[in-house]
């Protein structure tokens, strides 16, 4: 690990340590798993150069299964969210078969499409609830000992869960597979060339960030104890992709900040009702003309060293 | 002596009500025609910009809130808001391209999804914030009012035009595009933009008006949507999802493709809403999955 990313890991570790202090919890909890599911999510269209518009269908999908082995099952927490995160995974394997059949557009199409199938399954099957979500979720006892429904442990807990899945998406993007990750983003037909079985890389990379970002998605159901349609709706795929491009497409820790931004300025603007996605879509707008690397990305070319 | 209820074959198929049946492919052939028009107006815009204009949506409720505001604002009808706002919004997609889309186009194709998608969000939020989530009535045409019977079922007048009118303009743009030099041109310029222009052709201009036609055809659609739907902020958005799988099951390679795929699978929806209705909002994301597996191009497309 380069000395710019050691110091910045330090800080951010930091700072999520010390920020309770100052900060609501429960906000930095939710910043937190929308981080990681924007690091999940930074891995395909970052390094792998698969930009997926369906991403929520993973978040949603483990959230709606851990609150249901949670609430109606009674699961421990830690097996709800290793339940949630293995239904994201599993879902990942069958919809990453057929996405990974077609690049660049259309694969951001076809994302899409699936995930919205996903979204009116979820609309219309029982377990769901529909418009309520599986509500009231119980958090449980964290190894039969620890009691989550404490704001601290649970804090602690998130805590873990996101530096642990941020690790592991550093070592994955810094281990070989990684680097012939990038190799088929920058030239696919080379990688071919060279012998690497693109499909299985672009496969496993998909499948992978699946289960990273049903990782999040399992975490937030059991911090906010609810699992809710708004986590599988084409906006919040929308919304990860923003928290991803305006911290920085393929740094470290653009998206952690990209999603740090985007939540703190949703907290505020809440009671603006409808202007939330003007501003969303106006961020979209100069991102994309004025400011492609992202505050992070600009950060790390300011200071010529990779973040 | 026959019971005076039972109902003889000719009246239902596999047990569905004749009248259910041809009622619902009714509305699978009105879904159909927006599927198509608003295929045909992606693909045209992709064939040339390499974009994908997740705009569209936005633009199609554009085109039935221009229409609204005719009406309410300036008193013009049904008829008037067929020919101008097509133009009107139109006119905005050539403002869009210029400004930002020219932007784009040596960059990742990505970009332009991206760009296009923040532009919806604007779009939408904007609309939503000055006339709320609830539907807008807008007149039926006066002329276009009422219906006939046609022995099996009953027909309104306004859903045979669209019908009849979305038919006409998707063959119309085929017709421009495959048969006449204006479309050899467009053809050519998808294929090799540089060797076009050293013929002495405007190639930027054309893509600008490439774009402003593409979105004129999504206005068009939402005019013609306005009385049948209600005009809502939010009658793109869903909609245009479906015609991204509509589009990924046709493949964007063919304009008459595009028209085809478009009015079978608002056919295959219609009556999939008769015969087994949990399905109806995902049989066209199902009916895409299973393309996938066996025709990865999509039915008529080409991998590029």
């Amino acid at each position: 690990m380069p000395r710019s990313q050691k110091i910045a890991l330090g800080v951010m570790f930091a700072f999520f340590l010390a920020a309770p202090l100052a900060v609501y919890p429960v906000f930095l909890m939710k910043a937190m798993c929308f981080a990681l599911f924007a690091c999940a999510f930074n891995l395909l269209i970052g390094f792998g150069g698969l930009l997926s518009f369906g991403h929520a269908m993973f978040l949603g999908t483990a959230g709606y299964a851990t609150a249901h082995a949670a609430k109606v099952w009674g699961f421990a927490p830690e097996f709800a969210i290793l339940f949630g995160t293995a239904a994201a995974a599993l879902l990942g394997l069958v919809t990453g078969l057929l996405a990974i059949r077609r690049q660049g557009i259309y694969f951001a199409m076809i994302t899409l499409a699936l995930a919205q199938m996903i979204y009116f399954y979820y609309l219309q099957a029982p377990f769901t609830y529909g418009e309520d979500g599986i509500q009231a979720v119980p958090r449980g006892m964290l190894f039969g000992v620890i009691d989550l429904a404490n704001i601290w442990a649970m804090y602690g807990t998130v805590m873990a869960v996101f530096f642990a899945g941020f690790l592991l998406i550093y070592r994955v993007i810094h281990s070989p597979f990684g680097q012939v990750l990038k190799a088929i983003r920058e030239n696919e037909q080379r990688a071919i060339s060279l012998g690497y079985d693109v499909t299985r890389y672009k496969l496993l990379a998909y499948l992978l960030s699946a289960t990273l970002a049903g990782l999040a998605g399992a975490t937030k159901a059991l911090v906010f104890q609810l699992a809710s349609l708004t986590d599988v709706h084409w906006s919040m795929s929308g919304e990860v992709v923003l928290m991803t491009l305006l911290g920085g497409l393929g740094t470290v820790f653009g998206p952690v900040v990209g999603a740090f931004i985007i939540i703190t300025m949703e907290n505020y603007l809440a009671q603006l009702g409808a202007w939330v996605t003007v501003v969303q879509g106006a961020i979209f707008v100069i991102c994309v003309l004025t400011f492609r690397r992202g505050v992070v990305g600009e950060l790390g070319n300011w200071l010529k060293k990779p973040l | 002596m026959r019971a005076p209820f039972r109902t003889t074959a000719m009246d239902s198929i596999f047990g569905v009500p004749v009248q259910a049946l041809f009622g619902q492919l009714l509305i699978g052939l009105i879904n159909g025609s927006f599927y198509a028009l608003l295929s045909l107006g992606l693909a045209v815009i992709f064939g040339l910009l390499n974009i994908i204009n997740f705009t569209h949506g936005a633009q199609y409720m554009m085109g039935a809130f221009v229409a609204y505001l005719l009406a309410s604002k300036a008193g013009l009808g049904y008829w008037w808001s067929l020919a101008l706002v097509p133009l009107v919004v139109g006119f905005t997609g050539v403002v869009i391209e210029r400004l930002m889309l020219s932007k784009l186009y040596r960059l990742d194709h990505l970009y332009g999804l991206l760009l296009t998608f923040g532009l919806a969000l604007i779009i939408q939020g904007l609309f939503r914030n000055e006339y709320g989530t609830s539907g807008l009535p807008y007149a039926m045409p006066a002329e276009l009012a009422g219906g006939r019977n046609l022995g099996f079922m009953f027909l309104p007048n306004y859903r045979a035009w669209v019908i009849v009118a979305s038919l006409g303009v998707c063959i119309g743009t085929w017709f421009v595009i495959e048969k006449t030099k204006l479309g050899s041109y467009l053809r050519a310029a998808t294929e090799n933009p540089a060797l076009v222009q050293a013929f002495g052709i405007n190639v930027p201009r054309m893509i600008t008006l490439t774009y402003g036609f593409g979105v004129a055809l999504a206005a068009f659609a939402g005019v013609m949507a306005a009385p049948i739907y209600q005009v809502s902020p939010q009658m793109g958005a869903d909609l245009i999802i479906v015609v991204f799988a509509v589009v990924v099951i046709g493949g964007m390679g063919s304009i008459m493709g595009s028209i085809v795929t478009g009015f079978a699978l608002g056919l295959i929806e219609g009556l999939t809403k008769v015969f087994y209705p949990e399905a109806s909002n995902t049989v066209i994301f199902i009916i895409m999955a299973i393309v996938l597996m066996f025709k990865p191009a999509g039915l008529f497309g080409s991998q590029k």
